[in-house]
């Protein structure tokens, strides 16, 4: 029995590392046909991230992909396709600017309020995905990709200074108003800048995951649902419910992706926000398989891609390459991935097969005998 | 032989249950049209904007629904072969970069070519990881919608921002594509329409809309949906095809090979989301640029939905999806406003109806949503541009909300496939 799971560690660790090996061959051959020197720039990217500021910069991007990664993988243990991450994040953070920059509570207070805001917004939207499959039988995919659309054009109509948003002095940009200062989030001043307060709440999150989901009745129904939604349906799991919780528990969490940036540094929504959040946040939850620890390492690779290729662009490299290499990881991982399960499920069946096979031969002998 | 059966029993019924429905002859599909133009004529008299059904309106709106339809039906044919595709975005992105990158140097039907090929590129990395690695389909296109956006724009590096008159985000001009207005026959047309009478000047409109500068290209894309309709239904080939989406346990025990028809069927929605883009950098622009697409991948998708995986359908989403594009473009304010009113007479339509029906609750939700979209219209004077543009996905969701028992997918559509699993 031990044994046999010293292998799943074996094949659990083959996947990341088949797949990233293959990212990293195709990637060093679209540059070799595109006549770049392929280990100049992973020198140069090195070389970046060894200064103290781009770390710093790493850590915090890390932090807010974690959240979202972190959205996905509750859907995906549930056999739910959250795509609306991007979309609820970036209604959550514009509305939780906007009730922050207009509430103006004592220091704490004020932080948590604007927290709560963000998940309630993002539940919120997230749930009216839930709602329509559960009373209606609508795929979350297809329902999330349209809310994802519309939240793009609830906030710009909902940021135009008519409506909730400010237009600064001078300047052709769109803002919700500077957020009272009691609800910015002190960070840690290190060599190389500041790291966000709530990027730490972020990693803190990941274990709440890990022991929610591991360690509790609720965590272990969830996954259950996600197994076999008849299996669980059997064993007394109101699965509609789950799927329901699923997807708030799952846009909650997405609303809080905007937040180490919010409280942080900007104080306020404005267009600059980055879109596609959610969707960095798919392929860090397929890369980490929904595991905290993993979720990390893949948020960290995935940040250090984005950030150590800012200034590419002046060595002659098009930095588009990071964009490259995230597309040929997803694709590596997910075919690795199922790969290697299908090479364990094998090895399972032959496995079983031969011990079935010596019992067989044994009880033989023994009758013979 | 319990199963057997059961599945054969809904089957039976269907058609007797729907038959009304189903079974519409050629007059009545004319009169219903003629009724929604008279609709259109009586809103637009009552309103005011007169702009609703002009040729320019009418042929915009075209212009704009053939990128949108030729999304649709990559995601149909990807879609009736049981595999799903979320990467027409992607495919789409492909369509326009090679559209515009082979269109600039050797003239736009080469471009035109090269779209189909570089959809077809992204439509045959879809199909090696959905079929032969059986990846999870929309795990699958999500990876594609990253991987072709990075890969178009670390191209572009390469290619346009060497070339003169282009740069890193934006090709050379292409050449046009020829365009036909029917001589005498538009102008005369577009005087009538002129005119302003109710129902006949909306009827030139329309007709005369579709026959000025027409773009060649529209014209192949418009005959693509009904060669889609007569390959898919009317053909063994398309039986086979869509055997393999409805139930391909049952296609193999026939002798169908399914992993080569989806295969096919994967590879001709990348080269239609392809076309889609080509359209869009060589006819609608003239130019590529980055982001051009715009989530019309996406729009293609929900216009499939919307017209219940069938190729008719997916046409008149993709028409009122176009259609409301053009209105916003081009800047009325009255005539977005104006679809207020129609949306209202349409659910006082749906209202008598459901009375007639007898669902009464139904009836109620009619009756607020109308007087609802009265107040508003007769309070307002224009509508946010913002709320336009939410407009084809909030009827998507809509149409899925209130008729989710109707539509019908098809019944392995995004189901994992392996040969001789069935056994």
């Amino acid at each position: 029995m031990k044994k046999f799971d010293r292998d799943k560690v074996l094949l659990g660790i083959a996947g990341p590392a088949l797949a990233l090996a293959v990212a990293f061959v195709l990637t060093t051959l679209v540059l070799l046909a595109s006549g770049l020197d392929p280990f100049g720039l992973y020198d140069l990217m090195i070389q970046e991230a060894e200064y103290p500021d781009i770390q710093v910069l790493i850590l915090n991007q890390t932090g807010t992909y974690y959240l979202a990664a972190l959205a996905v993988a509750v859907g995906f243990r549930m056999n739910l396709f959250n795509i609306g991450v991007d979309g609820q994040y970036r209604l959550a953070a514009m509305l939780a600017a906007v009730v922050g920059a207009a509430v103006n509570l004592p220091g704490p207070l004020q932080i948590l309020l604007v927290v709560f805001v963000a998940v309630l917004v993002g539940a919120f939207w997230a749930g009216i995905a839930g709602f329509l499959k559960t009373t209606r039988g609508v795929s979350e995919v297809v329902s999330t990709i349209m809310l994802n659309a519309i939240a793009t054009s609830l906030i710009a109509w909902l940021i135009l200074p008519a409506n909730l948003g400010e237009q600064l002095e001078g300047s052709n940009d769109l803002t919700t108003g500077v957020m009272a200062e009691s609800g910015w989030m002190t960070g840690l001043a290190v060599e190389g800048g500041n790291i966000y307060g709530f990027t730490f709440v972020a990693f803190a999150l990941g274990v709440v995951y890990w022991f929610v989901l591991n360690r509790t009745r609720f965590g272990f129904d969830l996954r259950a649902t996600g197994a076999s939604e008849t299996a669980a349906q059997a064993s007394g799991v109101d699965a509609k419910k789950m799927v329901l919780t699923a997807m708030l528990i799952s846009g909650g969490v997405a609303g809080l992706t905007g937040l180490p940036l919010l409280l942080g540094q900007t104080h306020t929504y404005s267009f600059a926000f980055p879109a596609g959040v959610g969707f960095t946040g798919i392929t860090i939850a397929l890369l980490g398989r929904n595991n905290p620890l993993g979720l990390f390492f893949a948020a960290l690779l995935i940040s250090f891609l984005e950030k150590a290729s800012a200034s590419l662009d002046q060595y002659g490299y098009p930095k588009e390459i990071t964009t490259i290499m995230k597309g040929l990881i997803v694709i590596a991982v997910v075919v690795s991935y199922e790969l290697v399960r299908q090479y364990g499920l094998r090895r399972q069946q032959q496995k079983v097969g031969e011990e079935l096979a010596a019992q067989a031969r044994k009880n033989k002998e023994d009758v013979a005998a | 032989m319990s199963e057997s059966t059961s599945t054969v029993t809904p089957a039976a019924t269907a058609p007797r249950k729907g038959g009304g429905r189903r079974r519409l002859s050629p007059p009545v599909i004319l009169l219903i049209v003629a009724a929604g133009l008279a609709l259109f004529s009586l809103v637009r008299v009552v309103s005011g904007a007169d702009d609703l059904t002009s040729v320019g309106q009418v042929s915009g709106a075209l212009q704009l629904a053939v990128p949108i339809g030729l999304a649709g039906l990559g995601g149909l044919w990807a879609e009736r072969a049981g595999v799903v595709n979320i990467g027409l975005e992607g495919m789409m992105v492909l369509g326009t970069w090679f559209g515009a990158w082979a269109g600039y140097q050797w003239g736009p039907w080469t471009g035109v070519l090269l779209g189909l090929v570089g959809g077809a590129l992204g439509g045959l990395l879809h199909a090696v990881m959905t079929v032969t690695f059986n990846v999870n389909h929309i795990v699958s296109g999500v990876a594609i919608n990253i991987l072709a956006l990075g890969a178009t724009q670390y191209l572009s590096n390469f290619t346009f921002a060497e070339a003169p008159g282009g740069s890193s985000k934006q090709s050379p001009r292409i050449e046009a594509i020829d365009r036909i207005t029917v001589p005498g026959l538009s102008d005369w047309l577009g005087d009538l329409q002129g005119r302003h009478w109710f129902f006949v000047s909306d009827l030139a409109g329309v007709v005369g809309g579709v026959l000025t500068n027409l773009s060649l290209l529209t014209v192949v894309a418009l005959l693509l949906i009904p060669a889609t309709w007569w390959i898919l239904w009317r053909t063994g080939f398309g039986l086979r095809l869509r055997s393999c989406g409805e139930n391909p346990v049952a296609a193999e025990s026939l002798g169908v090979n399914v992993y080569k028809y989806k295969y096919i069927a994967v590879l001709v929605s990348g080269a239609l989301a392809g076309l889609g883009g080509a359209f869009l950098a060589i006819v609608s622009t003239g130019i590529y640029q980055e982001g051009q697409t715009g989530g019309r991948g996406f729009i293609g998708l929900a216009a499939m939905i919307f017209g219940n995986w069938m190729p008719g359908g997916l046409a008149l989403g993709a028409g009122l999806f176009g259609f409301t594009d053009s209105l916003k473009l081009r800047g009325g304010a009255e005539n977005v406003h104006a679809m207020l009113l129609l949306l209202a007479i349409l659910l006082v339509v749906a209202l008598v109806w459901t009375l007639y029906k007898k669902k009464y609750v139904a009836a109620a939700v009619s009756a607020v949503c109308a007087a609802v979209l009265f107040a508003w219209y007769a309070m307002t004077e224009t509508l946010p541009s913002q709320f336009v543009d939410a407009a084809p996905y909030v009827t998507t969701l809509l149409v899925l909300a209130l008729s989710a028992q109707r539509l019908r997918m098809p019944k392995a559509d995004g189901l994992p496939y392996k040969k001789g699993q069935g056994k």
